[in-house]
């Protein structure tokens, strides 16, 4: 590493005090009075209801509706996945909540309770630091959406999945479900059929936005399920950073948050999409993520997993044009009661493109961590590569890990490779950065921060920031 | 002047008992050596001092200016003021010298205050100039890859920073070839003074040719059996550690 010891970002904070976007920030709640109710449980019924209170058009009551057969017809996947599933009482969800349809421009119009969430989180002020343009979303729809002047000028278009739909059928009817049809997977027809909210993101031919474009997703309503739904468009040339987080306070009972995001980079576009979550451990975070990218297009992927009951999450590129390029970078922290099966997917699907995946986990105590990852190379094409890299950490001795990479690379003109490690923070290592003053949780911090920083270091500062704190916080948490 | 005291201390591995009445008194400023020969319990009074868990301490006390240190977590002695220079030193992945060092010194702060960074690096590297320690070498991660000598230098580094009112230096030399040695000496050497106690644990005789003690003892069978100045070592490199032993069998016959 050249960098000096002063610019690295990411140790800056080592032993500071856990500030921002954390698991304690974000565990509170507003008793909101909710406007538009769906009720509990889903039917056709629950289906017109949202489908009414959004004035949508025909065509998309009707992707819904059938999308709700495609998800009532479907097996849930415990023949490959956990059986915790099964825990999921769809019967007991409520899956429409919001206090209108339009967000508002300023935070000062936006309602009180529903300010005050995003204040405590650190919203405003990370907007007016460096971010383009903010999408705050509170339960089912988006409470504030903002895009700097200078952004909008140039034609980019960032609004929620509810107001896009109204504005911009045709651009979103285009390319809407093609990346993920409906019948994908059970969650991702949940998502076809009762979607609310996400972030609509087009940004036209040669248009490079240089700040990032945020969402931030806030379940606030217990027994509650989120299903945003995001698309993001970039026309040929074009660049865009897109960043999302989410929280959720603590509730007895489970909280479902299924979201389905779409990306098209078109020819010679970049699309960099950043999640840093941070789920309360009663959710249920099963999520459809993947991108395709065009000729010279590239992708890439920046998976920050920490929290929730159990996370499901393969983020993907389709890799459709020549020299396309993906990318995913993946950090999963499993605590005690926790979950996380995360990995990526990356299809080729045209000469010369390449993929990277990088995997780092980490299992505390009782947690579980799984990587799943599929690599598709087929036989005709040539000149395609990747890397797959998946190192795990232990730490305490009853931490699970399990990797299952799937790599289908055919032809003798394609190459392909395959790393993977699994270590253990040691009670020696512990004991010794105690001995140097550090508590066992700062020890194990600094451990897990040892073991992701040439990742982190990738991340766009504000991130690795945010994510060396909830480590921290996470770390804090896990001993006695 | 602070006094790090250990009275008749007794310590177990298990079921196991290794150190068997140890007692022993150190002040600031002074150097004590501690000889004997491998598996009279050398390393386990210095790990136990520092409080590793799988060293159960059956009797006995540690006091540190009249005050006991041993129901204290390893993490809390550390900033009390004591330090372990590692025989083993643990390889910390992915965790520069420097950031680590950053994280050891802030530990050491009250709550809410702030390290100044700018002062921080200054000090660093002050100190590694002291020990002749190349700039490059805090980039690279803890003990990862390093070489014996790279350990040790790095654990030297450590406690100039930190700055312990007594240092446990367990089998320093060992491990490293006569160049690696003596500038690991001068490094402590270079740390000597009123401010620092230091208990040198050693097999060999030729580390005190570099740092020379004012004390010199012989552990045997878990305890002190001898007690000198430096020609105490001198004596016992000429006759072995033999003549311990037939000393102690004539004396206890």
């Amino acid at each position: 590493m050249s960098q000096s010891p002063e610019t690295d970002a990411l140790d800056t904070t080592i032993v500071n005090p856990v500030v921002g976007i954390d698991q304690t920030a974000g565990n509170f709640s507003y008793d909101v009075d909710y406007e538009f109710d769906a009720g509990t449980g889903l039917s056709e019924r629950t289906i017109d209801y949202i489908s009414s209170v959004k004035k949508e058009a025909p065509w998309i009551r009707e992707f819904r509706m059938n999308a709700l057969k495609t998800f009532q017809s479907k097996p849930m996947p415990t023949h490959w996945a956990t059986k915790d599933l099964e825990n999921i009482n769809f019967d007991k969800i409520r899956y429409y909540l919001s206090q209108g349809q339009k967000p508002k421009r300023t935070w000062d119009e936006v309602p009180d309770d529903i300010k005050n969430t995003f204040e405590r989180l650190g919203i405003p002020e990370q907007e007016r630091k460096f971010l383009a343009g903010v999408e705050a979303q509170f339960d089912s729809e988006a409470a504030y959406s903002n895009i700097k002047d200078i952004v909008s000028k140039q034609g980019v278009i960032f609004a929620n999945s509810t107001e896009a739909l109204r504005e911009h059928p045709e651009i979103f009817k285009k390319f809407f479900g093609k990346v993920i049809p409906t019948g994908d997977n059970k969650f991702s027809a949940l998502n076809s059929a009762v979607f609310s909210g996400g972030s609509f993101i087009y940004v036209p031919k040669g248009v490079k936005v240089s700040q990032p474009l945020q969402a931030y997703f806030r379940i606030n309503a217990e027994n509650f399920g989120q299903f945003e739904r995001t698309l993001i468009i970039a026309d040929e040339g074009a660049e865009l950073t897109y960043m999302e987080g989410c929280t959720a306070p603590k509730f007895s009972t489970s909280t479902l948050h299924s979201a389905v995001v779409e990306l098209v980079a078109l020819k010679g576009a970049k699309i960099q999409y950043i999640t840093v979550q941070n789920w309360a451990n009663n959710v249920f975070n099963l999520v459809t993520k993947r991108g395709v990218a065009h000729e010279e297009a590239e992708i890439k992927w920046i998976d920050c997993n920490i929290g929730s009951r159990l996370t499901m999450k393969y983020p993907g590129v389709v890799l459709k044009g020549r020299k396309a390029r993906g990318e995913v970078l993946s950090i999963a922290l499993a605590n005690d009661g926790q979950h996380q099966d995360t990995g990526a997917k990356m299809i080729h699907a045209a000469d010369e493109t390449t993929s990277n995946i990088i995997a780092k986990s980490i299992s505390v105590g009782q947690g579980r961590s799984t990587y799943r990852g599929v690599v598709h190379i087929p036989k005709h094409l040539k000149g395609c590569k990747n890397n797959t890299e998946c190192d795990a950490l232990l730490i305490n001795t009853n931490s699970r890990t399990d990797t299952y990479p799937a790599i289908t690379v055919r032809g003798d003109r394609n190459a392909t490779q395959h790393e993977a490690s699994v270590s253990k923070v040691s009670a020696e290592q512990i004991f010794y950065m105690q001995q140097r003053g550090l508590t066992e949780a700062q020890a194990m911090s600094l451990s897990v921060n040892g073991f992701i920083n040439d990742l982190a270091r990738q991340f766009p500062m504000e991130y690795s920031v945010e994510l060396k704190r909830l480590i921290d916080l996470e770390m804090e948490g896990s001993v006695g | 002047m602070s006094q790090l005291e250990i009275k008749n201390l007794h310590v177990a591995i298990g079921e196991k008992e290794i150190v068997k009445g140890f007692s022993l008194t150190i002040r600031q400023g002074e150097v004590h050596a501690i000889m004997g020969p491998n598996g009279t319990g050398k390393s386990t009074l210095s790990k136990a001092i520092a409080g590793h868990p799988d060293y159960t301490i059956t009797s006995g006390e540690v006091l540190l200016d009249g005050q006991s240190i041993l129901s204290l977590e390893p993490d809390a002695r550390a900033r009390a003021g004591l330090f372990l220079a590692f025989q083993y030193p643990s390889e910390v992945p992915g965790v520069s010298i420097a950031n680590f060092l950053r994280a050891a010194v802030q530990a050491r702060m009250a709550e809410g205050e702030e390290l100044d960074a700018t002062a921080y690096y200054k000090r660093l590297y002050s100190k590694m100039d002291l020990l002749k320690i190349d700039r490059k070498f805090t980039s690279r991660a803890i003990n990862d890859g390093f070489s014996g000598g790279e350990k040790k230098r790095c654990e030297i580094l450590q406690m100039a920073m930190l700055e312990p009112k007594f240092a446990l230096m367990d089998e320093t030399d060992s491990g490293l070839d006569i160049d690696a040695l003596r500038i690991v000496a001068d490094g402590v050497n270079a740390m000597r003074g009123t401010n620092l106690g230091m208990l040198l644990i050693t097999h060999y005789q030729r580390l005190l040719d570099y740092i020379v003690p004012d004390y010199v003892h012989v552990m045997w069978d878990g305890r002190i059996v001898k007690s000198g100045d430096k020609s105490l070592a001198l004596e016992l490199e000429a006759k072995g550690y033999d003549w311990v032993k037939t000393e102690l069998a004539a004396a206890n016959a």
